[in-house]
């Protein structure tokens, strides 16, 4: 049953707050709303930057703010807004409501009340005072930057810390009350390298969630390392010879051609859109029959990891194809409703004024059976990409992303460095090329900007090989 | 909440927690939005926002900051608090202050502000708009990215030396990004943006038109063989390189060590004579222009490039200090703040008489390149390095005849374009990030699928 009576006029973050959310979830079903959401949103979030041996910058901020989603039939109307009172929570609803033209009430026997909190930030409650200082945070990021300092060609030396603090309430008329915490602390190395006319950059970032020590355990020498060889190898590289050419592509961040070329295209919001060339391709060979592709949500401390999505759904592990056969495709709430593709616990967004929509979270190509020099031996003239940098996909399917060290291979062996190279391709044409993956699966963190604003998530891969694919370059 | 309001209840909280010294930058906006999917309304969203960001000095004159969404007094409290933590850690380096500008006159653009059509309206409009693309091709299936949205805003920047500026104004949006597809051949997707201060100023006929046009051109495509090429930006193309590489007249990235440029660079020729570019966010046809930036100092015109020299950098106030001159309106606010171009007007210069005129994009014979649109600036651009290699769309001009490249990248160095523009066309366009004419560059490699 809905209860008639409310506590209090404002949500409180971690205290219960069903009555206020019972009434104003019963109060858009009773104008006509096939169905409500909430995503109420708390955040404290702290960013430190080192340049060079100073501090330069510190910017914590705070928000918070409810999302207010509407179905009615197959379509929805969103309202975002910082008011938190009762008030404002129905001043939304209404908006929703009328924006969607409902003038029809409703028996709002389509709402029986929502069902017991599911607290999933039990455990998790002390960790904002667990995450490291903003004094310890500095001190390690100096730490790391002061590694950096190799030699004089180093011009730009720059550490990075983001720390992400988010509590949320979701709670929706098919019952649905759950209430999290989550935590993502991530932190990059940048360097610039300069020698006469000759420039290069390197870079890497870590990342994890739900972790509070992690930033703690850091390797950050290690870490200074990598930046420092890979900006050193590329300084004298000559340019990329453009053209069609076989590829291998490192594992970890080399995952981020997967992401881009197919994930995006498995989407259930391409399937909306009508841009994905897979809609009707379940069950069918889309990609080398090497080729095994995974998005899960429950990989521990991962970067796109969750215990519930944005929708309070638990996430799920997803095989999205197996053998290079289609399996699945990663679906919310609005992608069940408009393309019968069952959820997957992937209805995510940045923060509350985005509505959810399907996204990745840990998407990676599952290991293989060769070795990185297998792979390499097997190339006569092609390119080895050791590192990447972003990329994109268009509405056409045509995707791109920037190859940051490169390696030109010749006669199956690693030779001099190469720079300015873009791979470029569309993913149906590709995946079959993928003929090749390595036993070495790594996961990196990054972020995936998209119609729900900018995630975490995780991509990855074994090395792998592609036999033929389109080199931008010079 | 208004802006007075606000004003005052950070000036009592500072009053009470003994901060003596700072300033806020505050926006507050109304934003309505809809979506289309053949004829039904696919996402409709409106949203309220308020953020502001505090900074506050502590005694060593060292600088702290803060953002919050809470414009209760606690939120404001819990935010000056958090400043004053993070001023401890204030960079001593580089000593930041209120801009010597604050309180200098802006000059603010007579424009009726509009008022909200309201969601309805949005989507019948978008709603006809969508249908009238859709019929315009029989190729054209669908319209995967479109919007209509209307905003309204205000901004805040105040400090506690009695600095007070607001601007409220209104901003209409219309995209509409087609899908074409035929038989045996791949989809091929163009479209095309329109602004307006609401949504009745929006030329949706020609919004449509463009969109239509751009994407059945490129219905029949080729291949294009790798190598150099003449190539013809269009003024949205080279707006679009000279924005990503806007590192070069920053000041910011000049101190950060990332710009190509350094302090002494002032009056380096660093393209050919025949270019002037300047910086005018204030230009009559900026729909997007603001009287201050997040410093408070006033919004101007500034030339960057005059006759091929650099002749000025863009600066905030703590860079402005450090090369011993004043802001010039770019900033925004943090504990670092950042510096970036309003929009950027390109013009052909009085010392052009060494450019090729003979090169016309409507009707020049030889064969050239033609880049409509560059795509995936975020992943293609090493801003640091001067180098780029970028997905476009565009022509392939040969023998007379033009074809629509299938797929290909465009990779240069923007030293060497600067340097190497042959030709400055004589008619500027107005595009969504500025003001530019077509410009010819010689020799830039073309990597295509053949």
């Amino acid at each position: 049953m809905v209860s008639t009576t409310t506590k209090y006029c404002e949500i409180r973050f971690g205290e219960c707050n069903k009555q206020l959310l019972e009434e104003v979830i019963f109060y858009g079903i009773s104008l006509g709303a096939d169905f409500v959401e909430l995503f109420i949103e708390n955040s404290d979030n702290s960013s430190v930057l080192a340049e060079e041996d100073f501090i330069t910058s510190v910017s914590p901020s705070f928000g918070r703010g409810a999302g207010i989603r509407i179905f009615k039939d197959k379509r929805d109307g969103f309202v975002s807004t910082n008011d938190l009172s009762k008030h404002g929570l129905m001043r939304s609803v209404s908006q929703a409501i009328e924006m969607l033209d409902i003038s029809q009430k409703n028996n709002t026997s389509n709402f029986n009340g929502l069902e017991k909190q599911k607290d999933y930030s039990k455990a998790k409650i002390n960790w904002l005072k667990e995450v490291p200082s903003i004094n310890e945070v500095s001190e390690k990021l100096l730490l790391s930057t002061k590694a950096l300092k190799k030699d004089k060609k180093v011009i730009v030396r720059k550490g990075s810390y983001s720390r992400n603090w988010q509590e949320v309430i979701i709670a929706s008329s098919d019952g649905t009350y759950a209430t999290d915490i989550r935590l993502h602390q991530t932190v990059g190395l940048n360097i610039i390298a300069n020698d006469a006319q000759y420039r290069s950059n390197g870079s890497r970032r870590f990342g994890s969630h739900g972790i509070p020590n992690e930033f703690r355990l850091w390797d950050h020498e290690k870490a200074a390392n990598e930046v420092y060889e890979s900006s050193m190898n590329m300084l004298y590289a000559d340019y990329v010879q453009a053209g069609q050419m076989p590829v291998v592509l490192a594992n970890k961040f080399g995952g981020v051609i997967f992401h881009e070329a197919c994930g995006h295209l498995l989407e259930t919001t391409q399937i909306e859109r009508g841009t994905t060339p897979f809609k009707d391709k379940l069950n069918e060979k889309i990609a080398h029959e090497s080729v095994t592709a995974i998005d899960e949500g429950i990989s521990e401390g991962s970067f796109g990891s969750l215990s519930i999505d944005d929708e309070g759904m638990e996430p799920e592990k997803s095989i999205l194809i197996k053998d290079g056969i289609l399996k699945k495709f990663i679906s919310d709430r609005a992608g069940e409703l408009r393309t019968g593709h069952k959820r997957t616990g992937s209805g995510r967004r940045q923060n509350y004024s985005f509505a959810a929509a399907s996204r990745m979270r840990n998407t990676y190509i599952a290991k293989g059976e060769y070795t990185k020099d297998e792979l390499i031996s097997s190339i006569s003239d092609g390119l080895y990409c050791k590192s990447m940098g972003g990329g994109s996909v268009g509405a056409t399917g045509q995707f791109n992303f920037a190859v940051e060290e490169g390696y030109l291979i010749k006669n199956g062996k690693l030779t001099k460095p190469l720079k300015g190279a873009t791979l470029i391709g569309d993913a149906k044409e590709v995946m079959p090329k993928i003929s090749m993956c390595g036993n070495d699966l790594e996961l990196a963190p990054g972020f995936c900007g998209s119609v729900s604003g900018s995630v975490n998530v995780t991509v990855g891969q074994p090395h792998i090989k592609v036999d033929s694919i389109t080199v931008g370059g010079r | 909440m208004n802006a007075t309001e606000i004003t005052s209840k950070i000036t009592e909280a500072a009053n009470i927690l003994n901060i003596r010294k700072w300033d806020y930058g505050a926006s507050f906006s109304n934003d309505y939005s809809v979506q289309v999917d053949r004829g039904r309304a696919k996402q409709l969203k409106a949203s309220q926002k308020q953020i502001i960001t505090l900074r506050v000095w502590n005694k060593e004159n060292l600088v702290g900051i803060t953002t919050t969404s809470d414009l209760s007094e606690t939120g404001i409290k819990k935010a000056l608090e958090q400043a004053s933590v993070a001023s401890e850690f204030g960079n001593r380096n580089e000593i930041t202050d209120f801009s010597p500008l604050a309180k200098d006159p802006i000059n603010v653009k007579e424009v009726d502000k509009k008022n909200p059509l309201g969601i309805k309206k949005l989507l019948n409009i978008l709603r006809e708009a969508e249908s009238k693309l859709i019929g315009s091709h029989e190729a054209i299936k669908s319209i995967p990215y479109n919007g209509l949205s209307e905003s309204f805003y205000e901004r805040i920047y105040a400090n506690s030396d009695g600095a007070f500026r607001n601007h409220s104004k209104s901003q209409a949006a219309l995209y509409l990004y087609a899908r074409a597809e035929e038989k045996d051949k791949k989809p091929r997707s163009s479209g095309s943006v329109k602004l307006g201060y609401g949504v009745e100023d929006i030329d949706i006929e020609s919004c449509i038109k463009e969109a239509s046009n751009k994407t059945i051109a490129h219905l029949n495509y080729s291949s294009i063989t790798t190598g150099k090429y003449l190539v013809c930006l269009s003024p949205e193309a080279f707006l679009t390189i000279i924005n990503a590489f806007s590192s070069i007249f920053n000041a910011r990235s000049i101190i950060d060590g990332t710009s190509l440029s350094n302090k002494n660079s002032i009056g380096d020729l660093i393209s050919i004579p025949a270019l002037n570019i300047y910086d005018d966010g204030l230009n009559d046809k900026n729909i997007t222009s603001a009287p201050f930036d997040g410093e408070g100092t006033p919004t101007k015109k500034i030339s960057i490039i005059n006759k091929g020299k650099l002749e000025n950098f863009l600066h905030s106030e703590s860079t402005a200090k450090i090369f011993n001159t004043t802001p010039t309106g770019h900033a925004g606010l943090g504990s670092k703040v950042s510096v970036s171009p309003d929009w950027i007007v390109i013009e052909r210069s009085n010392e052009c008489s060494e450019l090729n005129k003979l090169l016309d994009h409507e009707n020049y014979e030889g064969e050239f390149v033609y880049i409509e649109e560059l795509n995936a600036i975020h992943a293609g651009v090493r801003a640091s390095q001067g180098s780029f290699s970028l997905p476009f769309d565009g022509w392939h001009y040969k023998d007379g005849e033009k074809c629509s490249i299938e797929s290909a990248t465009v990779a240069g160095d923007i030293k060497y374009l600067l340097k190497n523009i042959v030709n400055i066309e004589n008619k500027e366009e107005l595009t969504t990030s500025g003001i530019s004419p077509h410009i010819w560059i010689n020799k830039l490699s073309i990597t295509g699928d053949e």
